[in-house]
């Protein structure tokens, strides 16, 4: 039942051949019994899902329910759940239990999705390997030896390893995408402002989005039907009716225009990924696509601006935790100062305190325009690499990460080469474009991800074109070692 | 790039995050990798080019002046370290 993506859950379902009930229980006994080897949930509530899948399994016997009703899914610990604790993978929020829902976690709850627990991710989503938990790190399915990716890496791992067959995620600089790719997932980032911000602790505002971790592009396709609102809490997510996602899923994709960048092919990859990546290119040719070689010049400088502007929001952004309205606080504070000081510098790990302190740096006075001006005016030229390939071509592939899954450990002590696992990823969420990380092989006995970026708010035409991808090949059913 | 204890400290002070003297060489190191990649930026002409705060050009979404949402005071004190009749609590400010 485990093995059952969500669209076979939903069939299963509608044909009572089994009860939300009773593979809500199957997949609840199998994160107790398994959960411990891969660590990818913070929070498993149990009692509560039980109690939804039957509310799912009462409205589907009324035969009028959503599509996703009494379907298994786990939400990123990142999104606000009420009366559940939310901790964002941070000893800052590991006492937070929010008395109100996050919007997409709402909407999942309207559609009458079943919530297993929250899962585990990098502290405050800052990582790229799912170490920096305050909860300790996530381990990789396909090795447990290795890292999943992060900073969604419990989410990704959770799917991987079949506990659950669709996760709630986030994306700022390739948190979805890139722990997608690392354990042979499919994830996808949608446009900035398709899914509602708001009840999502926020990191990087200008970058951070939400979306779906699953195995399939026809589930992310189910799962981002229900995520993509507009929502007048947040008044930076755009204001687009709902879509059905999954209504273009069988189109042909004779004749599509896939840019191929030059600069995503260079140093720095491994070569074997290379190789899978240029194997799944071969295959959209097949498949009546056309291979059109762009440049993206500016790509070599996303991840330098990343790291101005993505820190230095986050130091806006993570001011709120100071120990006084909630949240960790120190004992015995000499005085409000020391409150402040002691209940951030212990409530914070090692890599959430750097990135502040670079934030810090990037907007004090006299480094403002050197540092923070700068990187935005980068940005805008990232953006219009993307708007003139855009009038080329239909979406662009690539890598999605340079490297298969890496040992526990093993890039800890640089954190400029964890940050480098983001080169390809990380432009996307500058430009604002959706982008998806598809399974398309393997290097070195371990997953490859193929990155689809797409034009803005082209979720539909980029899921249209992983899955008739996915119904070439069979590199998405592929089951972890661990995970049978 | 080197980045100088001193400077460390005035960061941490600006951030009011406490960081202990026994690792304040090892943050030093870190922040200056950091600020060394992030320094490849200095070498783009960026002149003329307008700084981008938003991935779309999008009209800001507004809303009538009007409360929607509940007061829902008692719930959200719930969460605070301290609080006392009503009111958050933190050590004394003026002596």
């Amino acid at each position: 039942m485990h093995q059952l993506t969500i669209a076979e859950i939903v069939r299963g379902l509608r044909d009572r051949q089994f009860s939300s009930v009773e593979i809500t229980s199957h997949l609840l006994e199998r994160i107790q019994q398994l959960d411990g080897q891969y660590n990818s949930f913070i929070t498993v509530t149990g009692d509560q899902a039980l109690k939804e899948a039957a509310a799912a399994d009462a409205r589907l016997a009324e035969g009028n329910a959503h599509a996703l009703c009494g379907v298994p899914i786990a939400h990123k610990d990142i999104f606000c759940t009420n009366g559940v604790r939310t901790s964002c993978g941070s000893k800052m929020l590991d006492n937070f239990v929010p008395p109100y829902d996050a919007t997409v976690v709402d909407n999942f709850q309207q559609a009458g999705a079943v919530s297993l627990g929250k899962t585990n991710m990098d502290e405050f989503a800052m990582g790229s390997s799912n170490e920096s938990s305050f909860y300790g790190p996530v381990k990789n399915p396909w090795d447990v030896q290795r890292v999943p990716g992060g900073s969604s890496g419990g989410s990704a791992a959770a799917v991987a390893a079949r506990l659950v067959p669709g996760t709630t995620a986030s994306d700022t600089g390739g948190s979805i995408r890139q722990p997608a790719a690392l354990t042979g997932t499919t994830g996808l980032k949608p446009t900035y402002g398709r899914v509602s911000r708001w009840g999502m602790i926020a990191f990087a505002s200008s970058l951070d989005q939400g979306g779906p971790i699953t195995r399939t592009a026809e589930d992310a396709a189910l799962m981002l039907s229900v995520m993509a609102s507009s929502d007048k809490k947040d008044s930076t997510c755009l204001d687009r009716p709902a879509q059905d996602y999954t209504a273009n899923l069988n189109d042909s994709i004779q004749g599509l225009k896939i840019g191929v960048p030059k600069e995503y092919f260079g140093e720095g990859l491994d070569s074997e990924i290379g190789a899978r990546v240029q194997e799944a290119l071969k295959e959209y040719e097949k498949l009546g696509a056309e291979l059109v070689e762009i440049s993206l010049p500016h790509t070599h400088l996303a991840v330098p601006a990343y790291y101005v502007i993505a820190p230095a929001e986050a130091s806006a952004n993570l001011s709120r935790f100071d120990g006084v309205r909630y949240g960790y606080r120190c004992e015995n504070p000499a005085d409000l100062r020391d409150l402040y000081m002691r209940s951030r510098g212990e409530g914070f790990g090692e890599e959430v305190k750097r990135r502040i302190l670079v934030g810090s740096y990037a907007l004090s006075a006299g480094y403002y325009d050197a540092y923070y001006n700068k990187a935005q005016q980068v940005r805008r030229l990232i953006k219009q690499d993307f708007v003139d390939a855009f009038s080329k071509v239909d979406v662009i592939m690539g890598p999605t990460a340079p490297n298969p899954a890496f040992k526990l450990g093993e890039k800890n002590a640089d954190p400029v080469a964890m940050y480098l696992e983001d080169i390809y990823t990380i432009a996307t969420n500058l430009a604002g474009l959706p982008g998806m990380s598809l399974p398309c092989g393997f290097a070195h006995n371990l997953p490859v991800g193929l990155q689809i970026t797409g034009n803005y708010l082209d979720e539909a035409r980029m899921l249209n074109v992983a899955h008739q991808f996915q119904q070439a090949s069979d590199w998405h059913q592929k089951s972890a070692p661990t995970a049978e | 790039m080197a980045v100088d204890a001193q400077t460390v400290e005035k960061l941490a002070e600006l951030a009011r995050i406490a960081i202990s003297e026994e690792t304040i060489d090892e943050v030093s190191t870190r922040l200056g990798d950091v600020l060394q990649l992030v320094d490849q930026l200095q070498a783009v002409n960026t002149d003329g080019v307008e700084p981008m705060a938003h991935p779309l050009d999008e009209v800001q979404v507004l809303r009538k002046d009007e409360v929607t949402e509940p007061n829902r005071r008692e719930e959200f004190l719930a969460l605070a370290p301290q609080t006392e009749a009503g009111l958050y609590l933190v050590p004394k400010v003026i002596d």
